[in-house]
C-alpha cells in the first residue's frame, strides 16, 4: 500500500507539490532562524565566557556578591591550592586564574608630564604560561592589530581603540595609577607591546591586558586572584555539566559561614545569562511552534481543496471495497511520506543556508560602535546536531495534522453521498 | 449456491430527506436473484435503478424493508462490514470508467487485491489474466489518458472481476461507448458470466444492453412493474 500511495505522490504534482512547497520553506525557515538564534546567542555566550564568565567561575563568597565592582580586597587567597585541589577533582575542566582590575591609564610625555589619561579596564591573564591556553582561548595571536603579545615583566597590550584615544603606540610607556587590594595606592609602569581588536567593543575601547604576575606584584595579590575561570574540555558551554560541577564544588563548602570561602558559579548565573540560554531555547521551540501552527493551517486549507479534487478518488476507492478509516489512514499515511519528503528537502536547504551564515556571517559592526555589550560584531549562524532533526517536528506534525483536520470532513461523510461524487 | 438467491430485497422502501419533506425513491420492491444471473433493472431516468444497485452494493442502506446480499442484512452492516462485503463479493462498473487517472492499468485492475492483503506474485497473475480476459494485457502500463473509451471500459470491467466477486454492479456501463464499443464490452461481460458464473447486474435503459439480458426487471416510480425472463433465440450470446 505504501508503495501505491508513493507512486500517487510522484505522479499527481497537484497532491503533493504544493504541500511539499511550503513545508521545505517552513522547515527551511525554522532551521534557519534557529540556526541563526543559536548562533547569535551562542556567541553572545561563548563572548562572555572567554573574556569574563568561564564555563564556571569560582570566587570567593564575598567577592561574588559584589562582582561588579571587581573587590580585589575580597579575593581568593591561597589560589595555588585551590586550584591544585580543582585539577584533581575536575581534571576535564581547564582551570586558569584572573584577576579583573579598573583603574587610571596616565601617558607621560618626554619630560614626564601628563599627556593624556583614560580609564582602564584591566585583565590579567596567564600569558607567560602557554600551557594554560589563555592566549588561544582569546584569541589574542590573531586579534592583535600591531606589536607582540607580552613576554616579559612590564609589558602589556591595550585595546586599539583605546590606544588611539591615547595615542600611543607600540613601545610606549604607561602608567596604572590604581588601589592594592589593601587599599592603598599603587603605580605601576608598562611598555606597550601590542594592540589588540577582539571585535567587542567594550574590551576594544577600554582594555588593558598584563601577565598575572605583574598583576599580583602590583595590586598585592601575591597567590592570589579575583577569579579562577574553568573551561570544559570540550570548549563548548553545556549547562547541566556545568551546574552538576558547581553543585559538587560547592557542596564541600556548604556549611561554613567563612564569606571567603570559595564558591563556583556556572555561566548560567552570571551576568544575567541564564535569562539569555532560556530565550535561547525558548525562542527555539517559539519558532518551531509558530511554523507547526502556521503550516498547520495553510496545510489544512491545502488537504480540503485536495481532498475534495479527490472525492472521486474516494469513491472509486469505497466501491472497491476499502473502508473509510483505511482511506483516512492511508490520507495520514500520504500526508507522512509528503511530510517526509518537505522535511528532508527543507532541512537540506535550511542546513545549507545555516552552513553558510556559519562561514560568512552578517557583519554589524557599525551598528555596534557606540555599544558596551560584549557581544561579537558578526553575526554567525551555528550548525548543531538538533537543526538535523529539530525541521522534521514542524515539517510532519504540520503535514499531518492538516490532513487530519481535513479528513475529517471526508470521515464524517455518508458513504453514499461520497459515492455519489463520482457521478458529478 | 446453486439456485440459491444470492441477493434477496424484501419490501425494501427507501426514502431521501428533501428540504422539510421526504423523497421515495424505492416502494416496496421484492427481488431475487440467483448466482450466475446476467439481469437488468431498466427505467426511466429518477426511477430508483441506481438507489437499489447502490443498496445492494451496501454503500447505502434500506430506509425499510431488508436487501441481503451473500446471507449479509445490508441494514446491519458497519461501515468496515459493508466495505469488507463489497472487497469480496462485490465489482462496480461505471459510466465513465472511473479508473484513478494516476495510476497504470495495471496498478488500477491490482488495488482490490492490494485491499484483499494477496501477495505480489499472486497479485500479477491474477491482473494479468485479468487483463487477458479483456484483451488488454499489452497495455498494462499504459495510464488511463492513454487508452479510448472503450479500452477504459474493459480496463474497469478488468478491475472488477479480476477478484472473481459472486457480484457485478454495473451501472449505465455502455452509455459512452459507441455502439460497436458497447456490443464488445457486453460480450466480454456475457462471456465472464458464462465462465465464471459471476452475477451481473446492470442498470441501464440502452436497448443494446437489454439485447443480452437473460433477465428484465422494469422500474418505473421506485416500483418494479415488470419482471420478465427473457430467451434468446441464438446461443452465441
Amino acid at each position: 500500500m505504501i508503495k501505491f500511495l508513493f507512486y500517487g505522490i510522484l505522479r499527481d504534482k497537484n497532491r503533493s507539490l504544493l504541500p511539499i512547497i511550503i513545508i521545505t520553506i517552513g522547515v527551511t525557515l525554522t532551521i534557519l532562524l534557529s540556526g541563526f538564534l543559536k548562533g547569535i546567542m551562542g556567541d553572545i555566550i561563548d563572548q562572555n565566557a572567554r573574556f569574563d564568565t568561564g564555563h564556571v567561575k569560582v570566587m570567593s563568597r564575598a567577592y561574588a556578591r559584589d562582582k561588579d565592582q571587581l573587590p580585589n580586597d575580597l579575593a581568593l587567597l591561597g589560589v595555588n591550592e585551590i586550584l591544585d585541589t580543582l585539577r584533581s577533582e575536575f581534571p576535564k575542566v581547564q582551570w586558569v586564574k584572573r584577576i579583573r582590575f579598573g583603574g587610571l591609564l596616565d601617558v607621560p610625555d618626554s619630560t614626564g608630564e601628563t599627556r593624556g589619561q583614560g580609564p582602564a579596564s584591566g585583565m590579567a591573564l596567564e600569558l607567560f604560561n602557554r600551557k594554560s591556553g589563555e592566549i588561544e582561548r582569546l584569541n589574542i595571536e590573531s586579534s592583535l592589530k600591531q606589536g607582540l603579545i607580552p613576554r616579559k615583566k612590564g609589558e602589556a597590550i591595550i585595546g586599539s581603540d583605546f590606544a588611539e584615544k591615547l595615542k600611543i603606540g607600540i613601545g610606549d610607556k604607561v602608567t596604572y595609577v590604581g588601589s592594592t587590594m589593601n587599599g592603598s595606592m599603587t603605580f605601576m609602569t608598562f611598555t606597550i607591546s601590542g594592540t589588540v581588536k577582539f571585535g567587542a567593543a567594550s574590551m576594544d575601547k577600554g582594555a588593558i591586558i598584563i601577565d598575572i604576575s605583574d598583576a599580583q606584584q602590583m595590586l598585592d595579590m601575591q597567590d592570589g586572584a579575583g577569579e579562577l575561570l574553568g573551561f570544559l574540555d570540550e570548549g563548548v558551554y553545556d549547562d547541566e555539566k556545568a551546574q552538576q560541577i558547581s553543585h559538587e564544588f560547592n557542596q564541600h563548602y556548604n556549611d561554613t559561614a567563612d564569606e571567603f570561602a570559595p564558591l563556583m558559579v556556572p555561566l548560567r548565573d552570571q551576568n544575567n545569562l541564564a535569562s539569555y540560554l532560556d530565550y535561547v531555547d525558548g525562542f527555539a521551540a517559539l519558532f518551531v511552534f509558530v511554523f507547526v501552527v502556521a503550516m498547520s493551517l495553510v496545510l489544512w486549507n491545502t488537504g480540503l481543496l485536495g481532498g475534495l479534487r479527490r472525492y472521486q478518488e474516494y469513491g472509486i476507492r469505497l466501491a472497491l471495497g476499502e473502508d473509510k478509516g483505511h482511506i483516512y489512514r492511508s490520507m495520514v499515511l500520504e500526508a507522512i511520506l509528503i511530510g517526509a519528503i518537505g522535511s528532508v528537502i527543507g532541512t537540506i536547504i535550511g542546513l545549507l543556508l545555516t552552513l553558510y551564515l556559519q562561514v560568512y556571517g552578517i557583519d554589524i559592526g557599525s551598528m555596534m560602535s557606540n555599544s558596551t555589550m560584549m557581544m561579537p560584531t558578526v553575526m554567525r549562524s551555528r550548525l548543531t546536531p538538533s537543526l538535523f532533526y529539530l525541521g522534521f517536528i514542524p515539517g510532519l506534525f504540520a503535514m499531518v495534522l492538516g490532513n487530519m483536520l481535513s479528513g475529517i470532513g471526508i470521515y464524517k461523510r455518508e458513504t453514499a453521498t461520497l459515492f455519489k461524487e463520482l457521478e458529478v | 449456491m446453486a439456485n440459491e438467491n444470492i441477493i434477496t430485497i424484501k419490501n425494501l422502501t427507501k426514502r431521501f430527506p428533501v428540504g422539510n419533506g421526504e423523497f421515495t425513491a424505492l416502494k416496496e420492491i421484492n427481488l431475487g436473484f440467483e448466482k450466475g444471473e446476467f439481469a437488468g433493472i431498466v427505467g426511466p431516468s429518477g426511477s430508483g435503478k441506481t438507489t437499489l444497485l447502490n443498496i445492494i452494493g451496501s454503500l447505502d442502506s434500506p430506509s425499510e424493508g431488508q436487501a441481503i446480499v451473500m446471507g449479509k442484512r445490508i441494514s446491519e452492516l458497519s461501515h468496515k462490514e459493508s466495505a469488507m462485503l463489497r472487497n469480496k463479493y462485490i465489482g462496480f462498473i461505471f459510466q465513465v470508467y472511473n479508473l484513478l487517472p494516476v495510476y497504470t492499468v495495471y496498478e488500477n485492475v491490482e488495488f482490490s487485491l492490494i485491499l484483499q492483503k494477496i501477495g505480489a506474485p499472486e497479485r500479477k497473475k491474477m491482473v494479468m489474466e485479468a487483463l487477458e480476459w479483456v484483451g488488454l494485457q499489452d497495455m498494462a502500463n499504459k495510464k488511463p489518458s492513454k487508452l479510448s473509451g472503450g479500452e477504459g471500459q474493459r480496463v474497469a470491467i478488468a478491475r472488477a472481476m479480476v477478484k472473481k466477486p459472486m457480484i457485478v454492479l454495473a451501472d449505465e456501463p455502455t452509455a459512452n461507448l459507441d455502439a460497436k464499443n458497447a456490443h464488445a464490452i457486453m460480450q466480454t461481460m456475457k462471456n465472464l458470466n458464462k465462465e465464471l458464473k459471476t452475477t451481473f447486474l446492470f442498470s441501464t435503459h440502452d436497448e443494446k444492453v437489454m439485447s443480452y439480458l437473460d433477465r428484465i426487471i422494469y422500474l418505473d416510480d421506485g416500483k418494479v412493474v415488470k419482471d420478465e425472463m427473457i430467451t434468446h433465440k441464438t446461443e452465441s450470446r
